[in-house]
């Protein structure tokens, strides 16, 4: 009986990855086909990356993205922590329920009603000083950082929560400063989900159109709603050796930071070893 | 001495601290610190004032105004809405133009839409939940070395571009797609299935979209169970399939709610996969206020539907921030 549950969970698993891979499996494939003809293998060829890399256009939309992105990921690393940190360690507050519906809240909004509500308030602003009268880098830059904090709080704030505050709380005791606590103590403690938080936030913000399509200015393109306009016109090899790229560095990226994360686990976990050694070790009072 | 599992974290800190410390040693920070402890805001008050104000500002005014947009009339010009306040000499008006709400209502082409959208979201929940159920319980029994690569290959498809991974199924679904290739050459059909731009696409890209984000909660749920208890029920003689569906099953439902509402809640506003893979006629919701805003440049119309469609999933909004929130504080009374 066991086994044939085995058996049906291997099953499942096989198919579901095969499910999940597949598809860009196959734009990896394609990628290298000579043929314009996008389903006809007409042997081996890199001439799509080499046209790819000519495309002015589309180099302009990468780098405009990859700024968005990490101006982004840094804002709502910021404020994500600190809404992470009130959360998590601030106790009662007035207006706590309130922040914490809204910083979650961003996590399943549908984007269409993100992206217009953003725009929206762009436009109403717009006479006011000190607000952008141009649309572009800036207002799709505040639009992401909206939505992409809502994921770092979630990571701090859940990293927060499975860590002892008895450390933070020594440190007050021994007459530390708040900010002094904050920076020596908690702050090296929340610095993987500070760092997943970041590349999610960088990830998120490259990957999004709706929200960009709203908030940009007619003349910002970035990456995404290039791909978009192409992509509705029919598949074009370029894109198949664009998003080749973009898988095989996203992978090099999450597989060594899955490697660094577990060397720096079983780092703790020897150092948590050790101490429990060492103070058995210890002869006692 | 910092642990040595902090050797970034420690650093970075450190030099964050000697900088911080050097700017309040600075005459203007000293300055203006001690005008806010004299008006009496803290440290405290600070670091929760500026998530919150950022909220305030960039979350919930924007949908303010797109409700008062959203009753509001279209005009040619910028912004292209009338304003709801009419000063004239004497009196100020409020006018309210209801149309737009009456129009929803109403015309059946966005009442079709709404029903659609929640038709689509929820069988697209329903397969994701009838997929991911079976990997989550399978990773969360592997071997502890494989669960954590089987984890990375769930999460790696969820950092590549969305938009690539929805164009992927184009070219696998098209009438001269891999597909159709592989099962004429298999000699399987004679005629290319048409897929594209159907209902079917569109399911298999928002499940495929969506799948990791059902099956991590339900993974960091199955794997917290205690094996104790099935095993107990198999030697007090229930089958196996019966101690799953006693014990299990129950035990799993937060880890279902919450990966359904991940699904659910997006899925019911999605543009793009409707876009890209359904067809022309696809009535999706997103789709629809896209249209209405980008197409048709109806503004009040676009924040009407956006309105509606925030009403509509209001309610699991609500409980998946029930779920959230208990998750959290689960985990630090734990």
């Amino acid at each position: 009986m066991n086994q044939k549950r085995s058996l049906f969970l291997l099953t499942a698993l096989v198919f579901g990855f095969a499910f999940l891979y597949i598809p860009i499996l196959s734009v990896i494939v394609y990628s290298f086909n000579e043929s314009k003809l996008v389903t006809v293998w007409g042997g081996f060829s890199t001439k799509w990356y080499g046209e790819l890399l000519r495309d002015r256009q589309m180099l302009s939309g990468v780098w405009l993205s990859l700024r968005i992105a990490a101006v982004t990921a840094t804002g709502a690393v910021i404020i994500g922590t600190l809404a992470g940190l009130v959360l998590a360690r601030f106790g009662k507050f007035r207006g706590r329920t309130a922040l914490s519906g809204m910083a979650t809240a961003p996590l399943v909004m549908p984007d269409v009603v993100t992206g217009l509500s953003l725009l929206l308030l762009f436009v109403a602003f717009a006479p006011l000083p000190f607000v952008p009268d141009q649309r572009g880098f800036s207002t799709i830059v505040i639009a992401h950082i909206t939505l992409t904090m809502a994921y770092v709080t979630v990571v701090v704030q859940s990293r927060l929560s499975t860590m002892d505050e008895s450390l933070e709380e020594a440190a007050m005791d021994l007459g530390a400063r708040p900010y002094k606590v904050f920076l020596v103590i908690t702050l090296p403690i929340i610095a993987p989900a500070i760092v997943s938080g970041w590349l999610l936030a960088f990830t998120l913000s490259l990957d999004d159109l709706v929200i960009a399509s709203f908030t940009a200015g007619p003349s910002t393109n970035t990456l995404p709603m290039m791909i978009f306009s192409k992509v509705r016109l029919g598949v074009t090899p370029e894109i198949n050796a664009l998003a080749t790229i973009m898988v095989s560095v996203v992978t090099v990226f999450v597989i060594a930071a899955g490697v660094l994360m577990a060397r720096q686990e079983k780092a703790r976990q020897r150092d948590a070893r050790m101490a429990a050694a060492n103070a058995g070790a210890l002869p006692q009072p | 001495m910092h642990p040595s599992y902090l050797p970034l974290g420690a650093r970075m800190s450190a030099r964050l601290e000697r900088f911080f410390e050097m700017v309040s040693q600075m005459p203007p920070a000293r300055w203006s610190m001690g005008v806010l402890r004299r008006l009496g805001f803290t440290g405290r008050t600070l670091v929760i004032a500026i998530p919150w104000i950022w909220l305030l500002l960039f979350f919930l005014i924007p949908f303010v105004i797109v409700l008062k947009i959203s009753f509001a009339d279209t005009r040619l010009g910028v912004p292209p809405y009338t304003s709801l306040l009419e000063v004239s000499e004497n009196y100020v008006l409020l006018k309210a133009n209801i149309n737009n709400y009456l129009f929803i209502i109403k015309e059946s082409l966005y009442f079709k839409a709404f029903l659609s959208s929640l038709k689509v979201a929820s069988i697209s929940t329903l397969l994701c939940l009838l997929i991911a159920y079976p990997m989550a319980y399978g990773i969360a029994r592997a071997s502890s070395n494989w669960r954590n690569t089987l984890l990375l290959l769930i999460i790696l498809p969820f950092w590549t571009s969305f938009l690539v991974r929805v164009y992927a199924w184009i070219g696998l679904l098209r009438n001269n797609g891999l597909i159709n290739n592989v099962l004429m050459g298999l000699g399987i059909i004679d005629e290319p299935i048409v897929m594209m731009q159907t209902n079917f696409a569109m399911y298999v890209g928002i499940v495929y979209s969506y799948l990791p984000f059902m099956i991590l909660p339900l993974y960091s749920n199955l794997e917290k169970h205690d094996n104790t208890l099935l095993e107990a029920a198999v030697d007090l003689g229930a089958t196996p399939f019966k101690a799953f569906l006693r014990i299990t099953l129950p035990l799993s439902m937060p880890g279902v709610i919450a990966g359904s509402m991940l699904v659910f809640i997006p899925a019911v506003g999605e543009f793009v996969i409707p876009r890209l893979l359904g067809g022309q006629n696809s009535l999706m919701i997103g789709r629809v206020l896209w249209d209405e805003f980008f197409s048709n440049r109806n503004w009040p119309m676009a924040s009407a539907v956006a309105i509606s469609l925030l009403l509509l999933l209001v309610l699991p909004i609500v409980i998946f921030q029930r779920y959230q929130a208990k998750e959290t504080a689960g985990v630090a009374h734990r």
